[in-house]
């Protein structure tokens, strides 16, 4: 068991829906980092998801891309990532922190390392979102050795073969994407997430998460009638860039926009 | 499309280019190579789509495409026999359309209503925006800002044949955010829409399939070799941004051992200077836009932008069967300058009466480098990927002239 297995499991207990928003790392700055995810946990966070900048997210919407550029403009490096967390977890040991991003950062700092400065630093789980299941067993095993989860992401168009492929390769939960699209997108079907949650739920015991594409409370609330949790990031990182001359703004801004989608979810 | 025996065969079933390629993609996107690797493993063994691309290419493109002796060239380097083959001779002016009038036919296999494509000099982009008003299909084609004004030309023909031209602001704003662009609309698209990715690039099957639809090259070069000079050549030089002019010119002469194979990388301003576009000469292992192959990045695994005056070789990456061809030692690479590159397009104007893309001038460069020193016997065929007329306001302003 993880940490973010053992949270899940007790959210599960309590029939709480899991609320993991997502911020980018060094966004405005490597400062307004750790005060933010303090924010977030305040706010209703059960788990946190950081985003490790990349000067190429193919798979990420103009609102994420333009939080990478703003991070990547203060030369954000993955070991600050690594240094956030490890700050984070100076005034919190119990909140699972995953970190999602592109595999050539991870690559570049080399499986061995990341995972010993990963783990060392707090970090309980990663999302690698260009590197599906057949390409990750070396990944996988690294993390495993330190007791990390690789977690996977399933789309509308996986196939029920591939998500049992998936399924046996994952493990802390699932996260499903909920629309054919990238972060942020604008046209997330309720019904469409209902079905192929519902298809999921037959390969997979693993929690399931949902995000992409959810904005606010509602939309929250609707997902959660499904999934074992929801994944919001966009619209916190949305935020951030409008308060990225008022930095310090941000973690209070943060703070009230999650509460509202707590209160949503737990209405 | 060459069935014949072969010592070599790649790629693996999985993709993969010994540790090269692969297929490094969102989640959302795999079902759709799924389909489109097996569309094109009964495409290509399929005598009707077999018939048709070679009657597209016969009476569409063009080909054959000369095998051109370069009398004038060959006697002012003063060494060996320079051979062009004239890519630049196809329909829209380049080698870019033999790939597009066959991913199209894909395209119209799998029911698809729209085609997207990203380009950087514009040339890809031009011959995508032409099939796709050939078969009547919706198109938009993907162009970094600083591109779609070094290739102002190409714009407007994209325009004309009815594509969608999208400005990309994103990073550099070249090939590579291009790229970028294009698979957040495929993820979002994909339902109707095929992709069409113009180099030897991208996940699997992208590599393998860019490639051969371009190995009519390499296989017209070698019987023309065999024919007009009565043997095989001793060298293949071709320029290498992706590289997928180059990849169509060597597949076909892999099994020949004693054929050398040169690619020709962008050496902008030089390698020592760290501004240029040579990931094979001074790149390392990475994983982009869904394969795994050299890169030009930081030491943090960044991207980094990378600089050349062509358009179409301003690109970080590499087509991993390139990566693999260096790493098995059997094709080598190297790389020439901007400065260069201007020498060797001027030359081939004054010489042969060609306006060469700046993009083949590299290859051009290469080998008004060493043909001197190579014996006059020996056989050099230059690819000659593309004609230059994109690349006029360029050459202009270097001049310090406004068209």
């Amino acid at each position: 068991m993880t940490r973010i297995s053992d949270r899940l499991a007790l959210l599960r207990k309590q029939t709480r829906t899991a609320l993991v928003p997502f911020i980018t790392a060094g966004d405005p700055n490597l400062d307004v980092t750790v005060p933010s995810l303090h924010a977030l946990v305040r706010g209703g966070a059960d788990i946190l998801e950081i985003g490790i900048p990349f000067s190429d997210p193919e798979a990420d919407g103009p609102v994420i891309q333009a939080a990478s550029e703003r991070a990547l403009a203060n030369n954000v490096r993955l070991a600050d990532v690594l240094d956030i967390v490890a700050g984070f977890r100076g005034e919190d040991a119990d909140t699972p922190i995953i970190l999602m991003g592109y595999l050539n950062n991870v690559l570049r700092m080399g499986f061995t390392t990341f995972t010993e400065r990963a783990a060392a630093a707090g970090v309980d789980g990663l999302i690698m979102v260009n590197l599906p299941p057949e390409e990750a067993g070396e990944l996988k095993r690294a993390l495993e050795s330190r007791n990390m989860d690789l977690i996977f992401l399933i789309a509308p168009t996986t196939t029920d073969e591939r998500m049992r492929l998936i399924d046996r390769m994952a493990s802390g939960f699932i996260y499903y994407v909920s629309l054919k699209g990238t972060t942020g997108a604008n046209h997330i079907s309720l019904d469409s997430v209902a079905e192929n949650v519902t298809r999921l739920r037959q390969h997979t015991q693993l929690p399931l998460l949902v995000g992409f594409g959810i904005k606010d409370g509602p939309t929250a609330r609707a997902v959660a009638e499904h999934a074992d949790g929801v994944v919001i990031g966009a619209v916190l990182v949305n935020r951030m860039g409008e308060l990225a001359d008022s930095p310090d703004d941000i973690p209070e801004a943060l703070y009230h926009r999650l509460v509202e989608i707590r209160q949503a979810l737990d209405a | 499309m060459s069935n014949r025996g072969s010592n070599y065969s790649q790629p693996s079933p999985s993709g993969h280019f010994g540790q090269h390629g692969g297929r490094f993609v969102a989640e959302t996107l795999i079902h759709a190579l799924d389909e489109l690797e097996a569309l094109y493993a009964t495409a290509k063994t399929d005598p009707e789509f077999r018939a048709e691309l070679a009657d597209d290419l016969t009476h569409y493109v063009g080909r054959p495409t000369p095998l051109y002796f370069a009398k004038r060239l060959t006697a002012e380097l003063g060494g060996a026999q320079v051979y062009l083959k004239r890519e630049d001779l196809n329909h829209t002016g380049a080698h870019k359309i033999n790939n597009c009038v066959g991913q199209i036919l894909l395209a119209m296999r799998m029911g698809k209503s729209r085609v997207i494509a990203e380009t950087g000099a514009g040339q890809h982009g031009v011959a995508t925006a032409t099939v796709a008003a050939r078969m009547g299909l919706e198109c938009q084609v993907y162009m970094g800002t600083v591109d779609i004004e070094r290739q102002a030309s190409n714009v407007y023909r994209m325009k004309l044949l009815g594509a969608d031209v999208v400005p990309v602001h994103s990073g550099s704003r070249t090939l590579k955010d291009a790229l970028n662009e294009a698979l957040r609309d495929w993820v979002t698209n994909v339902d109707n829409t095929h992709y069409i990715i113009g180099s030897v690039a991208g996940p699997h099957p992208y590599p393998m399939i860019v490639r051969d639809f371009q190995s009519v090259i390499g296989q017209e070069a070698r019987s023309q070799c065999l024919q007009q000079a009565g043997r095989l050549p001793d060298i293949l030089v071709a320029c290498v941004g992706g590289g997928s002019n180059a990849m169509g010119l060597f597949y076909p002469f892999v099994d020949d051992v004693d054929v050398r194979m040169v690619g020709v990388e962008a050496g902008g301003l030089g390698l020592a200077t760290g501004r240029h576009a040579a990931p094979l000469n001074d790149g390392v292992v990475g994983v982009l836009h869904g394969n795994r192959t050299y890169l030009m990045e930081d030491d943090d695994g960044q991207i980094i932008e990378t600089h050349s005056i062509s358009a179409g070789l301003d690109y970080p990456g590499v087509g991993p069967e390139h990566s693999y061809l260096k790493d098995i030692g059997r094709a080598e690479y190297d790389a020439v300058t901007d400065e260069e590159a201007m020498a060797g397009f001027r030359l081939l104007n004054r010489t042969e009466g060609i306006i060469p893309a700046l993009e083949s001038s590299h290859a051009i460069a290469w080998v008004a480098k060493h043909a001197h020193d190579l014996p006059e016997e020996q056989i050099v065929i230059v690819n000659l990927s593309g004609r230059g007329d994109k690349d006029i306001h360029t050459v202009a302003s270097i001049d310090g002239i406004t068209l």
